[in-house]
This record gives structure tokens, C-alpha cells and sequence, in this order.
């Protein structure tokens, strides 16, 4: 397959020798003469210096033969531009854009480009293993300065068996709500937690991480 | 009597203050948007609008533009891609009723009147321009021009 890379950077340096060693044709187009210099040292590629949102860079880079091209400037302005001349001027239907602000990922669906934001990916990322760790950020209130978490007590943490009053939580955070099988409840300095519980940590933005590791034990 | 029009003029160089300056003189109620705030001092002491610092390649500065409102919105900003982009935005995603950029790269502008959005190209207008006052002048007509 016949791919073609537009940006700059260290990214489109590791994405073209991961494409390249895949076994498929990279063209790199990139603005940057210094760049393009040592990209075609270092990658078994065509480079083409040139603004990939001129359709005359595009021809020049072959753009006519492309299969897959991969839009992924720092602009998500160029980056649609590209695609648009790609897909309508070279008839490159497989044209992809990597979007830098993450609300452009819908922008860009909509105007028929199709787009992922790897701020998104990121986030959605960390999100899942916090999900895994049975620990889900709940809601952020009062502008961001406030978070309601959600946390599953497991047989290690060292909270385990405690009455509330005997864990040591740093300032400004405390466990609203025990949630025990079906049971909710709104504990006092007696209530002990045991294994299973789901817990909701009341905390100020700051002092989360802190918290959590009250709870979850050093380690983590 | 009527509300004024809703008018955004994306970019406040010498293209963009003097188009946003004279709307403003014309009743309508303006919002001009520039990365670069010191480049607001190009418009006139007269000027009523209002004036957004920010990048307008992005929704939400866009958005904060009132772009939903928007009875027509003026894309002037001297990168064609950021001009096609809010032009797109503005037309596709806001429904904005009157769409225009400037686009200097006349292959681009070819491109874009395609996908039905309204450009200005400085670089063709200027180039009829002189080969119309080359004839007016009394040089041969241009052998491609008829």
C-alpha cells in the first residue's frame, strides 16, 4: 500500500518507521527543510519538502498513485485543507486527519473528513484503566475546584476493616456515601469498611491524588 | 424597526479593520475576531462592535463569537486554510446564510467554489486588473486574452 504522511516532528518521524517497517510505501511531506533532511537520512522514504496543502506539493509528492493519506500538521486548519484537496483533487478517498483540538473531531466529520484526536484517545485511555482500577471520576463540580470519585474498596487497600474515623484522609476530603451490596450509606466516624464496598470520595481537585492513595495504600 | 444584521469579520489586518470599520458605519452590528490583539488598533475610533481575541480555528471561540447568530461572516485572515476552515464551519456546521474568504491561492479558490463556498482571490483580481489597464493603456491585447 501506498502511503502518505503530512506534518512535522517527531511523531511523523516514529509514525512513517512504523508504517515503513509494516511494509508499505511511505511519501513524508513536510514544511520543515531541516527536517526533511534528516528524515530522508533516516527513513527508507520519499521526503518532499513543500506546504501539503498546495494541491502542487500533493503532485509533486505523487499524490496521484496515494492510497491512504494522513493528514497531521500541528493546524487542524491545514490538516482539513489537505484532506479536502486529497480526497477531491487527487480522488484519495482513504484521507485521514489527525485533529489537535479534540471538539474538531465532530467539526471535521461533518464536513466528510474522517478525523480522531489523540488528545481523545489519550484521555479515553486513562479513563479505562482508572475504570480498571475500579476508580471512576465521577463529576468535576464548582468550576474544576471539586471531585466526587467513585472507588471500589479491594481486599489489599489498607482501609480495609477501619472505621472511618481511625483513616487518616489529608485535609479537605471525606467519604460521603458507603455504597454496600444494595445498601447506601451515609457513614459516621464508626462506619468500617469492608471488601466490595464502593465508596464516594468528596475531595478538592488537590487534594484527590492524595486521597486516593489513603485509600488505595502507598504503592500506587 | 428591524435588529441590525449580525455580521463576524474573521481577521483584523488592513483587509479585515477596513471591511468590519465600514459595516460598522453602516448600522451593522459587528464582531471582529483576531488572534493578535494589538492588531485592533486598526480600527477606527468610530468603530461600535465588538472585538474577540482569539483563534478563530477553533469551535469555541467561534462559538463565543455568537457564531449561530451570524447573518453573514467575512473570513479575512491571511492564511487561506484558516479562512477555509471557519468558512466551512460557518456554512456547513451554523448555517450561516452568507459565507466569504478570502483565498489567495487560486487553485484553492477553484477547489472551494466547488464545494459551494464564496472566495475572493486578491491574486486573480489584481492580475485582470492589470492586463485590463495594459489594453486601456494601448499595449496589443494579450494573445490568450480575446
Amino acid at each position: 500500500m501506498k502511503v502518505m504522511l503530512v506534518g512535522e516532528g517527531k511523531s511523523l518521524y516514529y509514525l512513517s518507521r512504523d508504517i515503513i517497517s509494516k511494509g508499505h510505501h511511505v511519501t513524508v511531506v513536510d514544511n520543515e527543510p531541516e527536517e526533511c533532511v534528516q528524515l530522508s537520512r533516516e527513513l527508507n522514504a520519499t521526503v518532499v519538502q513543500g506546504d501539503g496543502s498546495y494541491s502542487a506539493t500533493l503532485e509533486d509528492a505523487g499524490a496521484i498513485e496515494i492510497d491512504v493519506l494522513l493528514a497531521m500538521t500541528p493546524h487542524d486548519q491545514d490538516n482539513l485543507v489537505i484532506c479536502q484537496i486529497a480526497m477531491l483533487h487527487f480522488g484519495i478517498n482513504r484521507s485521514i486527519a489527525m485533529v489537535n483540538d479534540p471538539e474538531n473531531e465532530e467539526v471535521f466529520r461533518k464536513l466528510g473528513i474522517p478525523a480522531f484526536s489523540t488528545t481523545g484517545i489519550i484521555s479515553e485511555l486513562i479513563e479505562q484503566r482508572l475504570m480498571f482500577d475500579g476508580i471512576t471520576n465521577l463529576s468535576p463540580l464548582g468550576g474544576g475546584k471539586v471531585n466526587i470519585t467513585e472507588v471500589q474498596i479491594r481486599e489489599d487497600y489498607p482501609v480495609i476493616g477501619k472505621a472511618l474515623q481511625d483513616i487518616s484522609l489529608p485535609e479537605n476530603s471525606l467519604v460521603g456515601v458507603v455504597i454496600r451490596d444494595h445498601e447506601t450509606i451515609i457513614p459516621r466516624g464508626g462506619t468500617a469498611l469492608c471488601n466490595g464496598d464502593r465508596i464516594i470520595l468528596i475531595t478538592l481537585a488537590e487534594t484527590l491524588g492524595r486521597a486516593l492513595k489513603a485509600v488505595t495504600g502507598e504503592g500506587r | 424597526m428591524t435588529p441590525a444584521e449580525y455580521v463576524i469579520v474573521v481577521g483584523c489586518g488592513r483587509l479585515g479593520s477596513r471591511v468590519a470599520n465600514f459595516l460598522s458605519r453602516r448600522g451593522k452590528s459587528v464582531v471582529v475576531l483576531d488572534k493578535d490583539e494589538s492588531r485592533f488598533q486598526a480600527l477606527a475610533s468610530d468603530f461600535s462592535g465588538f472585538k474577540i481575541q482569539g483563534d478563530a480555528a477553533r469551535i469555541s471561540v467561534l462559538k463565543q463569537a455568537k457564531i449561530e447568530k451570524a447573518d453573514f461572516i467575512i473570513c479575512t485572515t491571511h492564511e487561506d486554510n484558516v479562512n477555509l476552515f471557519v468558512a466551512q464551519v460557518a456554512k456547513k456546521m451554523f448555517n450561516v446564510p452568507l459565507v466569504l474568504a478570502r483565498v489567495y491561492d487560486p487553485q484553492k479558490e477553484e477547489l472551494y467554489s466547488k464545494l459551494g463556498i464564496r472566495t475572493v482571490c486578491p491574486t486573480d483580481i489584481a492580475a485582470d486588473r492589470f492586463l485590463e489597464m495594459l489594453v486601456f493603456s494601448g499595449v496589443e491585447p494579450l494573445e490568450n486574452k480575446e
